[in-house]
């Protein structure tokens, strides 16, 4: 029964898969849960893969790609498309020469993530078509899809995906050819890219039409299906809650929709009076149900409370019998720490004995706001931590000012934090403040890719390394300190206390490599000498 | 249709779940199954509870277990057996760490591949098919090591099978 031509994907895989067979020529992305493996993957195949050192910068990188003539993939998490929504809405109006895709992976639950924003929201907002795979071998065809989507309209397309389309294996039967696309080459369309007023106003009616244009062509798309069944009721549903739906209701007729902006509204319209009862089965925010209703097509949508968390087969179930009583609360796992031999362990035992305010940011040293240490204040986004401990200090009482530390990762100070930097040389608090820079020379939470600050790219060879103190003294900050964090030294206590006391703006950086890496980082290290060598390594051997 | 198979491994961070669950998903594609396994690892290496749902069978719709279906609940770790409990059916089986004898363990980090062996006594594919998946899953110097501690789980289970073996 063993069937040779099918593998084993996490829909991840399956994206890189699909998108080192449709010649991507480049894939640009930050890393986060769960879309990082896209990248690696798509390295891994022989694909042109990596990292930026934000989500705007790797959407931007893309576009030039296909502003090229070139196909372009950039990958994040949906809070990374926050980040780089100032490009995605311009770029919708210029479209691209080659293809574009955009993957959102959403976080429905927060398995790793600060917020569950629905991300099929940024489709409308931005204008771009928006796909939805259920499940690994779509997650395939869908990237595909979009390729070619984006070439035929010259549009972004937006490939949205959850965790558990991402992080879920099934099985995937790949197609066994590889495209060659057109050879990227420049041909100049000013009018079109130039977003002065008098060009983008005509460039928006342009993107309208295109999205009319795909709306008539999504109400025969092989993209939506239809599953016979019974109609009482029928279901609307797309990506993964397809899944939970069938499972739940199999005797229930489905629309499935795969290309989910803009709607195949007559489609949906001839679905929902085919039926007895039309209800929408939707994870997050009730976007097609809303939009269905809008367009005057009585659904129903889910109570309320299915908004939060993930869907599965029994909220389904339940979903379907209108059930609002309360839901069993699972027992609590062990949650996370930080690791036995954490370098950071010494960093928030400081600032937890010195009742410092901390203004926290996203990484593994988040978990510092956790008991024992409950030494974080704030964890809103990427690099927050620099400008909240700011605000802070501009407005709170002496006795409290002087207490406040903004701390920040070494990826997460060059995803966003620079600029938090350069605002408090510019607009110094009276108290000055105090910056610690927890540089374990890793991006360790998303699973330990490389970043500006370690000289090394996504494939771990050599390039061009940003120097975290000398950035921070090219900001302007003169009192700027590197000390390791050991157990049994006091030099962060040391540099912590001094800097607070000083009053100045102060920089401190605690570097030593994360545990879970150290070996591999030294033989990163020991091959990145090797090449410097040209070649000639004799412990690499 | 025969119902999937729904497995549940469970452990804490760095045990090897992730490793054991793509191995019994492995075992199932060779046997030619519908295949679906689930993950979620944002925290799985900073010791934080780690659960992954493997399914199997004709065909496989959600990814995920639904609560109150698992046929077996694998604990690499016996803390994580009754935060876990509620995901069995009614009859359903656990594989514990306590079925290995421990110190008869080539390696201490091998428990997840003893455990697998204890699973596999349950199950309908062959030794010699999950001997294949175990073998691709690990560096080939470990294959002997590996290949002692499956068969010291599947041994275990001579004498105790506590569960009702469903069909798959």
């Amino acid at each position: 029964m063993d069937d040779g031509n099918k593998l084993l994907l996490s829909g991840d895989e399956a994206i890189a898969l699909a998108a080192w067979q449709a010649g991507v020529a480049l894939g640009a992305g930050y890393p986060g849960t769960p879309s990082t493996e896209i990248l690696e993957n798509f390295s891994k195949l022989g694909g042109h893969a990596q990292w930026s050192p934000n989500e705007k910068v790797a959407m931007e990188v893309a576009i030039g790609a296909a502003f090229g003539g070139a196909r372009a993939l950039v990958t994040m998490k949906h809070v990374g498309l926050n980040v780089a929504s100032d490009p995605l809405f311009t770029v919708a109006y210029t479209g691209v020469a080659g293809a574009l895709v955009i993957v959102s992976a959403d976080d429905p639950g927060m398995h790793s993530s600060q917020n569950e924003q629905d991300n099929r929201r940024y489709a409308v907002a931005a204008g771009v078509p928006m796909l939805e795979p259920s499940d690994s071998q779509e997650a395939y065809d869908f990237l595909l899809a979009a390729v070619n989507i984006s070439e035929r309209w010259k549009i972004p397309v937006l490939l949205r995906l959850t965790t558990r389309v991402c992080h879920s294996s099934s099985l995937v039967r790949p197609r066994t050819e590889r495209d060659t696309p057109k050879a990227a080459s420049f041909a100049r369309d000013l009018k079109g890219r130039v977003m002065v007023p008098g060009y983008a106003r005509l460039a928006h009616r342009r993107l309208r039409q295109k999205l009319a244009e795909i709306a008539e062509w999504n109400e025969h798309c092989p993209l939506n299906k239809v599953v016979p069944g019974g109609k009482s009721p029928g279901l609307i549903t797309s990506g993964v809650s397809f899944m939970h739906a069938r499972e739940a209701a199999p005797e229930c007729s489905v629309l499935k929709l795969g290309l989910t902006h803009p709607l195949p509204m007559r489609k949906i319209a001839q679905f929902a009076k085919s039926v007895e009862r039309c209800v929408v089965i939707e994870e997050g925010d009730p976007y097609l149900a809303e939009a269905i209703r809008a367009a005057g097509i009585p659904v129903e949508a889910k109570p309320e409370m299915y908004r939060f968390g993930e869907l599965d087969v029994a909220r389904v179930r339940r979903i379907l019998r209108a059930d609002t009583t309360p839901e069993p609360v699972p027992p609590p796992g062990k949650p996370p720490q930080l690791c036995d031999a954490c370098a950071y362990r010494i960093v928030f035992d400081t600032l937890h004995r010195h009742d410092c305010i901390v203004a926290g940011d996203i990484g593994c040293y988040t978990l510092g706001a956790l008991p024992p240490f409950e030494a974080m204040d704030s964890c809103v986004c990427m690099g927050a931590s620099l400008g909240i401990g700011l605000g802070l200090r501009h407005v709170l009482p002496p006795d409290q000012a002087c207490r406040v530390v903004s701390v920040i990762g070494d990826s997460t100070f060059v995803h966003s934090g620079i600029s938090g930097l350069v605002e408090m040389a510019y607009n110094p608090p009276p108290g000055g403040h105090v910056v610690v820079i927890l540089d374990n020379s890793t991006t360790a939470m998303t699973g330990h890719q490389e970043h500006p600050g370690t000289g090394r790219n996504l494939q771990h060879e050599p390039t061009g390394r940003v120097v975290l103190e000398d950035m921070a003294r090219a900001c302007g900050i003169r009192r700027v300190q590197v000390i390791e964090p050991r157990v049994g030294s006091d030099a962060f206590e040391h540099a912590l206390t001094e800097a607070l006391k000083s009053r100045e703006l102060a920089v401190i950086i605690a570097r030593r490599p994360c545990v879970l890496v150290a070996r591999q980082l030294k033989e990163y290290e020991k091959q990145c000498a090797c090449q410097e060598n040209g070649g000639v390594c004799e412990s690499a051997v | 249709m025969s119902p999937p198979c729904n497995i549940i491994v469970a452990g804490l961070g760095g045990q090897g779940v992730l490793t054991a669950t793509d191995i019994i998903a492995d075992v199932a594609r060779r046997a030619g199954f519908d295949v679906k396994k689930s993950e979620i690892k944002g925290m799985s290496q900073r010791g934080g509870s780690v659960t992954c749902d493997v399914r199997f069978g004709v065909e496989i719709l959600s990814p995920m277990v639904p609560l109150g279906e698992a046929d077996y609940l694998l604990a690499l770790d016996a803390t994580q057996l009754e935060p876990n409990r509620h995901l069995l059916r009614p009859g359903g089986a656990t594989i514990e760490p306590s079925v290995i004898a421990a110190d008869k363990l080539p390696q201490k980090k091998m428990l997840n591949v003893a455990l697998l062996g204890a699973l596999s006594a349950h199950l309908s594919m062959t030794g010699q098919e999950w001997l294949e998946a175990v073998g691709a899953a690990f560096d080939p110097q470990f294959l002997e090591a590996n290949r002692q501690a499956f068969l010291l789980g599947r041994a275990s289970q001579n004498k105790s099978v506590h569960a009702t073996v469903p069909a798959a």
